[in-house]
Order: structure tokens, then sequence, then C-alpha cells
């Protein structure tokens, strides 16, 4: 559970994943279909994700990007008829194959959701309980991994004379924070963020994005977002989705700049394809 | 990329074009300008000559119309790509083109103080200079609203041959002074006016990068021929 990225090489080639220049992978996404039934939501997506950076999924509603995300912890496997094909390599192993406990990965590979999920308990239960999940700890010990969690989520001093108020209590920006310092609390290495600040007014979605930055230093993070500004100042390489394909992913300042695509371009300006 | 399709917010697109409009409004003042400042000249007609410099307002005023839209573009938009490098390339051309303006202005001005004294020979060279210069910015005009990188990219070389009618003309002017310094005045005169001109090529010479950075996202950095060797020692007096 160690929160530092590994230089792995690829078994089979024995040639370093760390190509074209994006420094060590984490995630190494390769010919991935997955599908909704007989819907397929992505196709034969491969994708090379950069550990300690962020990394920006944008596209339209549909396009597969949630979907996507959502493959990294195999979150999809709790709902029937959904499935994927190929491979999610992670640090060497592929998730998709793993025969590890899918919790064990799910507390590798954060995620945090467009609609803030506190746990109908206290501010303090709602990050302790997780950490008491995976690790043995004396209350003391947990008392200083909850305050921790919450100053890294940029949430403590809000809420250090409150933690024995209700999660649900706070407002929508806080309750944000508190699923971030929820997910940070367990120590993952990847944070999957699913349009984290789409429910969340100007103020809070730049406390968010603070946060964002100050995560890459430690964590890989991943997010998904509607607001192409919000991908254009905290990611460092963006991603381009349409109907299910990888149209194009590079750094985001080229992304934003000079789209290589015209389906890149038309979308990011906001023009009819 | 040159014809993008349209908004899905037809008021951007229609910002953009008022814009563009803008731009292409300076520089025909600006060609204008600067075909009457070379005419007053010629004509040695003075009072002509204050209303080109009275002219330059019109350009002033666009420029400000310029800043503001995209200040308004910018922060009602968030442009992204393209459009992006449209907004940014509009204010920094019209930048340019304002230093144009105030060129041909001074073109205007100088003739003023040079039909004070008798004419001088020198003088029939300075059209050619003029039609140069004001012969890159309507190609360059032209590769801006047509979105046409081929067309700047030969502007931004063909100024060298700008740079070589003025190196040309500095040599003629100062063969006039070493023979009579009475024609210092009015060949020193002269020499600013042709420096004017050539500063308009450089300013075209900057639209012309700031069109293909619009059109093709890249820089146009090839090292240009330095066509401008007044400022070299062979060329000077006593070398």
């Amino acid at each position: 559970m160690s929160a530092t990225p590994r230089i792995h090489t690829r078994s089979e080639s024995g040639e370093p994943v760390a190509a074209a220049g994006i420094g060590a992978v984490k995630i190494d996404v390769r010919e991935l279909n997955f599908y909704y039934g007989r819907f397929q939501a992505l196709k034969n997506v491969s994708i090379e994700i950069p550990a300690r950076q962020v990394t920006a999924f944008i596209g339209p509603s549909g396009c597969g990007k949630s979907t996507l995300l959502r493959t990294f912890n195999r979150m999809f496997e709790i709902y029937p008829d959904q499935r994927a094909e190929g491979r999610i390599v992670v640090d060497g192993e592929d998730i998709l194959k793993s025969r590890r406990d899918v919790a064990l990965i799910r507390a590798r590979i954060g995620m945090v959701f467009q609609k803030p999920t506190p746990f109908p308990m206290s501010i303090h239960e709602n990050i302790a309980f997780g950490i008491r999940l995976y690790e043995k700890l004396s209350k003391a010990e947990i008392a200083v991994r909850v305050e921790s969690a919450l100053t890294r989520a940029a949430l403590w001093d809000e809420v250090k004379d409150k933690l024995q108020q209700t999660g649900t209590s706070l407002s929508g920006g806080q309750q944000q924070r508190l699923c971030i310092a929820r997910a940070v609390a367990i120590r993952p290495e990847i944070i999957l963020l699913d349009e984290p600040c789409s429910a969340l007014d100007p103020i809070s979605t730049a406390k968010v994005e603070e946060l964002i930055e100050e995560l890459k230093n430690d964590y890989t993070v991943v997010i998904v977002t509607h607001n192409m500004q919000q991908a254009a100042r905290v990611s460092d390489r963006t991603a381009f989705m349409y109907m299910g394909e990888l149209v194009e992913y590079g750094p985001t300042e080229g992304i934003f700049t000079r789209p290589a695509r015209k389906q890149t371009e038309d979308y990011i300006t906001g023009r009819f394809g | 990329m040159n014809t993008p399709s349209d908004h899905i917010i037809r008021s951007y697109d229609d910002e953009l074009k008022r814009l563009t409009g803008e731009i292409v409004r300076m520089g025909e003042i600006a060609i204008a300008q600067i075909e009457g400042a070379v005419d007053v000249v010629e004509r040695r007609d003075s009072r002509a000559a204050e209303r080109v410099v009275a002219n330059d307002d019109a350009i002033d005023q666009l420029e400000a119309s310029v800043s503001h839209d995209v200040l308004l573009l910018l922060a009602r938009r968030q442009p992204m790509a393209r459009d992006l490098r449209e907004i940014l390339a509009a204010l920094r051309i019209a930048a340019d083109i304002e230093r144009i303006g105030d060129y041909a202005a001074n073109v205007a001005k100088r003739s003023m103080a040079l039909n004070i004294n008798a004419p001088i020979a020198p003088v029939h060279s300075l059209p050619a200079l003029a039609e140069a210069a004001s012969g890159l910015l309507a190609d360059v005009l032209k590769a801006y609203r047509d979105g046409d990188s081929e067309l700047a990219r030969q502007v931004w070389e063909r100024d060298a041959d700008l740079d070589a009618l003025y190196t040309a003309l500095f040599r003629e002017l100062l063969t006039y002074m070493m023979e009579d310094p009475r024609n210092i005045t009015s060949a020193t005169h002269l020499l600013f006016m042709a420096k004017n001109f050539e500063r308009i090529g450089d300013h075209a010479t900057n639209i012309a990068e700031n069109v293909w950075f619009l059109a093709t996202g890249e820089p146009l950095s090839e090292a240009r021929q330095k066509g401008d060797l007044t400022a070299s020692p062979e060329l000077q007096p006593h070398a």
C-alpha cells in the first residue's frame, strides 16, 4: 500500500513503459472494450496514464469517459450485464484479471463521484470507517490519520471543532472535500475523480482544484470533467473521447491551443461537428 | 482548418466576425495612410499632410475597439484552440497596424519640414519604398482575411526586398550628404521617412508571423535573411 509509484517494465518485452516522454506509467490500458449488455461503450481504447500527474478525460455525454474511469477500479462489476475486455495494467498487474480481493484494488484506487456521498455518520467516522477496514490502528493513531486526511483535503480548519457532527450537515463543497479526504485517508495510489465539481459553486470548485494540484505530488489523479476550462487548468495531460473512442490524447497545453484532430477542435471550441 | 464550422452559440461567431472586420478595416485605413503620406511628400502639399496626420485617429480608435472586444471575448467565451489563437492574433495584429499608422503619420509630418527646404532628387526613390511597404501590408491582410498561411510566409520573406530598397536609398542619401553638406537637413528627414517605411515592413512581418500562428498553431521561427545592412561597418562613411 505504498504510495510510491514504481517505474516498472513491460513483462513481455522488457521495454520500459515510460515511452513518449510521459514519465513512469501508472495505468496502462490496452485494447479495452466495454459492453453494457449488447451496447459497446468503449471501443479498443489504449492509453498510458502517467504516475503523479493529473490526466483529464473530456468529451460529450455518453462518450465513454466515465465508463473508462469506472473500469479502473472494477466498479462496473457491481452491475450485471456489464463486462470489460482487454487489459488494464497497474504497476505490472492486469487488474481485470487479478484474483485479488476487489476491495484491495479499490483501496489502491480511490474514487470520488459527481455528487458528494458522505456516509450518514459523523465527520470523523466518515474517514475513520475506511481506515479501519484496511488497518488495525489505535484510536489515537486513527485521530492522527483523520486530521491528516482532512488537512490534505483542505477541510480541517473548517471542521476541526465539529468532528462529531454528521457529514451530511456540511455544505455541498465541504461534503465533496470530505469525500476526497475519505479517499485520501486509506492512502491509495490512484485517485479517480468523476466530475467532482459539477455540483459545486465556484469557490468550492476552486478549493477542490487547489486540492487536485496538491494531490498530484503523491498520487496519480484521473479526472473526468465536462468543464473544459477546468481540464485546462488542473491537468497535465488531456484525453478527448467521442462515441466510445479515444480521439486524441496529449499534453493539455497542446490539446487546448492546437489540437491535432478536427473532432477535438470542434468539441473544445463549441462548434457543430 | 481554414474555414472552421459555426459555433453552436451564434453570437460567438458574430463577435469573432466583428473582431476580424475591425482588423481588416484598420489595415485598409493604414494602407490608405501610407499611400496618402507618400503622395503628400511628392506633391509637397503641407495642408494635405496635416489631414494624413489627423486621420491616424481613426486607426487608434479602431485599435481601442479591438482591445475592448478582445477583453469581452476572453471574459465571456473562455476561448480555446483556434478561437484562442484568433483572439490573441487579433490583439497583436491590431497593435502592429496601430504602429504602422503612426509611421505613415510620421512620414506626413516630416514632409512638412521637408517642404521648407528646396527639393532634393532622392525624394523620387521614396515611392518605391512606400509601394513595397503597402504591398506587404495589403498581402498580409489578405492572408489574414483568407487564413492563408502560405501567403503570410511569402510576405515574411519578401520583407527582405523592402530592406534592400531601404539600404540602397541609405547609400544614395549618404552620397548626397557627402557631396554637399547643405543637403544634410533634407537628406536626414528623408532618411527618417525611409526608415519609417522600412519599419512598416517589419510590422507587416510581425503580422505575417501571427497569421501563420493563427492558421497553423506553430511559430514561424526560421531565421529570416536580414536585408537591412545599414548598421554594418562597410556602409559607414569613414569605415
